[in-house]
């Protein structure tokens, strides 16, 4: 029981991770109707930008952690943004209108060049930094075994919470909200009332990652180490966990995510830690199989 | 025209505003592991030449826009009739070519491994050509197929002591049945998830390799793979009793460039088949019906085509190739291991499908020698492979979609009156 309680614990902060950045997925399918295969990428850069401003505020001297962690958040965003933004504008804004599969070769080609473009400026090998939120509060001691939630661990989940609510604001309440939300209507009716459908496009880019660097900020909190391959794994499982929730429902992506972190957490637990990946790959394709428009999506019609 | 120089100057500042943005948290700094952790290394000068390259590049563009920037071109539509003359004339001087490869002066081992090399990502790019270039089905996971028929041979020599030609069949068999089993649930799919779940499937048939350490090996891989022998004799110097070498069936003097030759027409063999085959099913109902699905699906299916039936065939066929030149790959390497049938690697194919120009097979041999060889010339841009690789994808996917070789007219039309 206490051991089901701590692996309950440690799958919902996957899953947040993972929730974080399958909205990403979600929302670009959503407004585009294409996979952005290297959003995966994106939060990988998130990661990476982290690790280095860390580095930057340890060699400064900025030891008080809520100001490094706010800092460190704060920076990834804005420059993974940036990525996010340069990838649209690049690889994908020059192809619409092309054919169906063109967008998807690119962004096949983005996430190659990069990972590689990480791995040649930053090096093949792992980065690791030390511990910067550490302790934890227990909640159950029984003699040997303790159930215990490490601060980083409500952290990531608070954040992944606080985000969650000002980002569905931002979609129901704001003028950007519904620009977003009519282009993922009808981009050319849109564009007739007035909304410029290429900027809403870039901002759907650019929010998407800026959820993703959260993810990759947070991710280098936990596990304290990044290398240049974490985006593809992630990537993957991010995206299984948007179509689980239904591609192009945003509390899909977010109930995806957390479903998949927990049946990542408790195959590792009671069955084998080889096969987890194994695990949720087959869960993607029986979802697939079995309802293609994940838990909470509506069915999408093809039309001529 | 000062205000459209003022535009076009403001443009290139945001380009370059954006670039700078790009460059300096992962050009101007970077991390070195030492001892105590790790610290930073700057490069500024880095990002100043990027910021002022992008700077330039884009103020050109806007100053001089038709003269810098490509259109995207459209499928050129030339007279069918002459097209395939010149075609066949290529494609001839090819097969010529690559016939003689071997006994022309130069070709030594290295040259000949090579060659090798090369016809094998040919077959495979062929192999995946009936899929995404005929078909329109983007598969991911194609090194799967390959990896199926690389193991089924190695690990059917181990167990069961099959020799090459035994297994070669096998290997196309359990490829096509895989592809099958495979693409059954999966093909009614829209074509970007099928996309994901052939990479999830290709990733979890290289963890089942990984993690079924008793039966294959696991990431030790599998060693000790028989050599293929012409006809049962053996490529050797020394052989048991009862066995003749090849060289003595020659009656020639024995050389280690014999086994190499032979492998190379073995893999030549498999390829033109896998050629011959796709042009020729090209023009049947069930190739034609590849090519409606590719450019129309709900079309087809008004037309009474079964599209998952249709789709499956394609599937299975290309992993069937797949799976021969798996069975190849094991043979002439003597080892494998799950480390050779990565991500990586159906990503390779596919580019050489996509640079080729999707259903083209002239392309794909062009974009196979490329990809193949320029690395192997220019061994000091070998740590920049892949991030050209990726980068071609994105430039080919912007100004020639259609690829290297753009042609996507019907493999066949209606007579004179049709057309």
């Amino acid at each position: 029981m206490e051991y089901f309680l701590q692996q309950t614990i440690n799958g919902i902060t996957l899953g947040a991770v993972y929730g974080l950045i399958a909205i990403g997925y979600t929302m670009v399918y959503g407004i585009v109707g294409m996979i952005n295969f290297a959003h995966g990428e994106i939060y990988m850069i998130g990661a990476f930008v982290a690790v280095i401003v860390f580095t930057l505020l340890g060699m400064m001297g900025v030891t008080w952690v809520p100001a490094a962690v706010l800092i460190v958040l704060v920076t990834s965003m804005l420059f993974t943004a940036a990525y996010g933004w340069a990838v649209e504008r690049i690889a994908y804004r020059p192809l619409r209108g092309s054919f169906r599969l063109a967008p998807l070769i690119s962004a096949i080609g983005m996430s190659i060049f990069l990972q590689n473009y990480v791995q040649l400026l930053q090096g093949a090998r792992v980065k690791s930094i030390q511990p910067v939120v550490t302790g934890a509060i227990p909640l159950i001691e029984t003699g040997h075994f303790q159930v215990a939630v490490t601060y980083i661990q409500i952290l990531i989940i608070v954040l992944t919470v606080l985000l969650m609510i000002g980002f569905s604001l931002l979609i129901t309440r704001t003028r950007f909200g519904r620009a977003q939300r009519a282009c993922e209507q009808d981009q050319t009716m849109a564009a007739l009332l007035g909304i410029d459908v290429d900027r809403t496009i870039s901002m759907t880019f650019m929010i998407g990652a800026i959820l993703a660097a959260v993810a990759g900020v947070m991710v280098t909190l936990y596990y304290g180490v990044v290398d240049f391959f974490i985006g593809f794994q992630a990537g993957l499982k991010a995206f299984a966990a948007a179509v689980l929730g239904g591609i192009g429902s945003l509390p899909g992506a977010m109930l995806g995510g957390f479903l998949i972190g927990l049946v990542e957490a408790y195959w590792s637990a009671y069955f084998s830690i080889e096969y987890k990946d194994i695990a949720t790959f087959s869960i993607l394709i029986l979802v697939l199989i079995f309802r293609p428009t994940g838990l909470l999506g509506r069915p999408d019609v093809e039309k001529v | 025209m000062p205000r459209a120089n003022a535009a076009a100057l403001k443009d290139a500042g945001i380009a370059g505003f954006v670039a700078l943005m790009l460059a300096v948290p992962l050009v101007g700094f970077r991390t070195i592991e030492g001892p105590s952790g790790l610290t930073l290394q700057t490069r500024f000068d880095w990002v100043a030449y990027g910021v002022i390259a992008v700077f330039i590049g884009r103020l050109l563009l806007n100053v001089w826009p038709n003269t810098w920037r490509l259109r995207p071109q459209r499928a050129q539509q030339t007279s069918n009739a002459q097209h395939q003359t010149t075609m066949k004339l290529v494609a001839l001087g090819g097969v010529g070519f690559a016939v003689a490869l071997p006994f022309l002066p130069f070709a030594d081992r290295y040259v000949v491994d090579l060659a090798i090399t090369v016809l094998i990502y040919i077959m495979l790019g062929w192999g995946l050509n009936i899929v995404v270039g005929l078909a329109g089905l983007l598969d991911l996971g194609y090194v799967a197929f390959y990896a199926v028929g690389a193991y089924s041979f190695a690990l059917g020599a181990q167990y069961w002591g099959l020799n090459f030609w035994e297994a070669l069949p096998l290997a196309g068999a359990l490829a096509a049945m895989l592809g099958m089993l495979l693409g059954f649930p999966v093909l009614r799919l829209r074509g970007d998830y099928l996309a994901i779940v052939t990479l999830g499937f290709g990733e979890m048939i290289r963890l089942l390799i990984i993690n079924l350490q008793g039966f294959t090996g696991g990431p030790n891989g599998v060693s000790g793979i028989p050599r293929p022998s012409f006809f049962g004799f053996p490529f050797a110097r020394e052989v048991e009793d009862g066995v003749m070498p090849f060289h003595e069936l020659l009656g020639i003097e024995y050389s280690t460039q014999h086994r190499f030759i032979f492998l190379y027409f073995i893999i030549l063999v498999l390829a033109l088949i896998t050629n011959a085959f796709t042009m020729r099913i090209r023009k049947l109902p069930i190739g034609r019906a590849w090519e409606a699905l590719r450019e129309d699906e709900i079309a087809c299916k008004a037309l009474g085509i079964n599209p998952t039936n249709t789709k499956l065939t394609a599937f299975a066929i290309g992993a069937m190739f797949g799976g021969f030149a798996g069975a190849f790959f094991a043979t002439r390497q003597g080892f494998i291991s799950p480390e050779s049938f990565n991500f990586l690697e159906s990503a390779f194919i596919l580019a050489i499908v996509v640079l080729g120009g999707m259903g083209s097979q002239t392309g794909i041999v062009i974009a196979a020698l490329l990809l193949v060889v320029l690395p192997e010339v220019g061994r000091e841009f070998a740590e920049f492979r892949m991030l050209l690789f990726g980068a071609a994808m994105i430039a080919i996917m912007v100004w020639r979609p259609y690829g290297l070789l753009s042609r996507r007219a019907p493999t066949i039309t209606l007579g004179s009156g049709g057309a």
